[in-house]
């Protein structure tokens, strides 16, 4: 078997392991707990004060415009580790591409803290 | 595949697993002892001899512990939520090489769980997969505090990864130059870090060649950004007890709970031998090779890279005892007007001086 797959079968072997043993500690103490459950303990704990209303909340939605700006940023690494990693063979035009492509990609960030997007008020 | 290769990749993935569980174990313990100390109080001190044993006690504890399931859970997505946010956190130290490599008879056994050549992509991955455990066990539990706690811990989480990830690419550019072509396995950045900068000027011949020095920003970046995208202090808002009970997992008792509490330690221990691998040299070091029977100079490297990581992880502990909690507000402006701006720039100012050593001068 190549080096290759043989990698990605530990990983396989380890996140396994890591399931057997989540599970094994959660079924031996599933085993030694007591259960006996009561309405009042079933209630939504809370704050320790009977919850009032649904157990929805609304949020900010400033959350959402950083997750947005979170998707741009993700998105830039997708392109820039291959690039970091061949950069060497692109040389100065691989350089100069991507210092436009990081330039816009400040522009943009700047553009969003002026516009106000990312003040948390 | 052979037996001997079998049993190679078998060792390699106990005592990796092994080797995270004990350390864990031990940093619960380290981090109420040295809290206690830098607070002038004894600390846990009964089970074992300094309390050493309190950890296992308290798992143990945990063992006869109720779990409690609220009414009002999506009961599937309760359930999963602590695998998620406990199994990512045991693939990250996978890829960590914890020594050096050693030979039996003609295979190599590399101290690592596994060296995939996308190693620093993958701790990414995880480090993003490990948000999932946090939100849906927030959403899931049907109660207003954890849902609130859960979109606290993204939006924290993605912001400081965006920085965390930027600092990567500075050193995968550094890293590049340093060796035949680039490359993102971390046993391969380890290998590049190994001897000192006497090849640049001789007095620098006692100066270990790490990617710290050169790369300084981008080393307190990532360390300002690990410690954000732990939830640990000073930026645990997620946990903020007197705003929001306990945070994302308020509603989860028991062994469930115990499994978060483990997640956010074993993160902490990755995510500082992440650190120390990428910027403090990893497991390179003086062996002595020669000079001292082999096995000592064959542990020596294990030990070099415990040692830089718990200086990170001590780092961690003293933030918690020394810095207030910081305001929602100044946490993301923390993160994207100074962070996120002073990662990219540091970026290009970092990789337009590795292009004039590697590339000339324009006008040359």
């Amino acid at each position: 078997m190549s080096p290759y797959f043989e990698s990605y079968l530990t990983v396989g072997a380890f996140a396994a392991l890591g399931v057997v043993l989540v599970l094994g500690i959660l079924g031996v103490a599933s085993i030694l707990r007591p259960d006996n459950p009561t309405k009042a303990k079933k209630l939504t704990y809370e704050c320790g004060v009977d919850a009032v209303g649904s157990g929805w909340s609304q949020s900010y939605i400033r959350y959402y415009v950083f997750g947005l700006l979170f998707v741009i940023f993700d998105v830039e690494a997708v392109f820039i580790f291959p690039w970091a990693i061949i950069l060497e063979d692109l040389g100065v035009f691989g350089l100069v591409e991507m210092l436009v492509f990081i330039g816009i990609l400040l522009l943009g960030l700047v553009y969003a803290i002026r516009k106000g997007v990312l003040q948390w008020e | 595949m052979s037996w001997p290769e079998f049993g190679i990749i078998a060792f390699r993935v106990v005592v990796t697993f092994v080797l995270l569980l004990v350390v864990t174990v031990i940093n619960v313990w380290a981090e109420r002892k040295i809290l206690a100390d830098m607070q002038s109080r004894i600390g846990p001190s009964r089970a074992g001899p300094w309390g050493i044993l309190q950890t296992v006690a308290d798992g143990l504890k945990l063992f006869f512990k109720e779990s409690v399931i609220p009414r009002k859970v999506e009961l599937g997505m309760y359930l999963l939520a602590p695998f998620l946010a406990i199994i990512p956190a045991f693939l990250i130290f996978m890829m960590v090489p914890w020594g050096k490599p050693f030979m039996i008879g003609d295979h190599e056994v590399a101290l690592q769980g596994a060296d995939l050549n996308i190693g620093l992509l993958f701790i990414l991955a995880m480090s993003s997969m490990a948000v999932y455990g946090v939100v849906l066990a927030g959403w899931s539990s049907g109660s207003k505090y954890p849902l609130l706690g859960a979109v606290r811990a993204t939006a924290q989480a993605i912001s400081y990864e965006a920085a965390m990830g930027l600092a990567m690419v500075a050193v995968v550019v550094f890293t590049a130059t340093q060796g035949e072509g680039g490359t993102l396995s971390m046993a391969e950045i380890v290998e590049r870090q190994t001897g000192t900068w006497g090849d640049i000027s001789p007095v620098l011949s006692f100066v270990p060649r790490w990617n710290l020095f050169p790369q300084f920003v981008a080393f307190v970046i990532f360390l300002v950004a690990i410690v954000a995208e732990t939830n640990r202090a000073p930026f645990d808002l997620v946990e903020a007890e007197q705003e929001l009970v306990g945070g994302f997992h308020t509603e989860y008792s028991g062994m469930r709970f115990a499994m978060f509490f483990l997640a956010e330690y074993v993160n902490i221990f990755s995510m500082s031998a992440i650190a120390a691998t990428l910027f403090l040299g990893g497991w390179a070091g003086p062996t002595f090779e020669g000079s001292l029977p082999g096995l000592i100079s064959g542990s020596l490297p294990t030990i070099y890279f415990l040692i830089k990581t718990y200086a990170i992880v001590f780092i961690f502990f003293w933030l918690r005892a020394t810095l207030p909690r910081l305001r929602y507000d100044q946490l993301m402006t923390l993160g994207w007007k100074r962070l996120i701006p002073a990662a990219l720039t540091w970026l290009v100012i970092s990789t337009v001086a590795i292009g004039f050593r590697q590339f000339g001068a324009p006008w040359s």
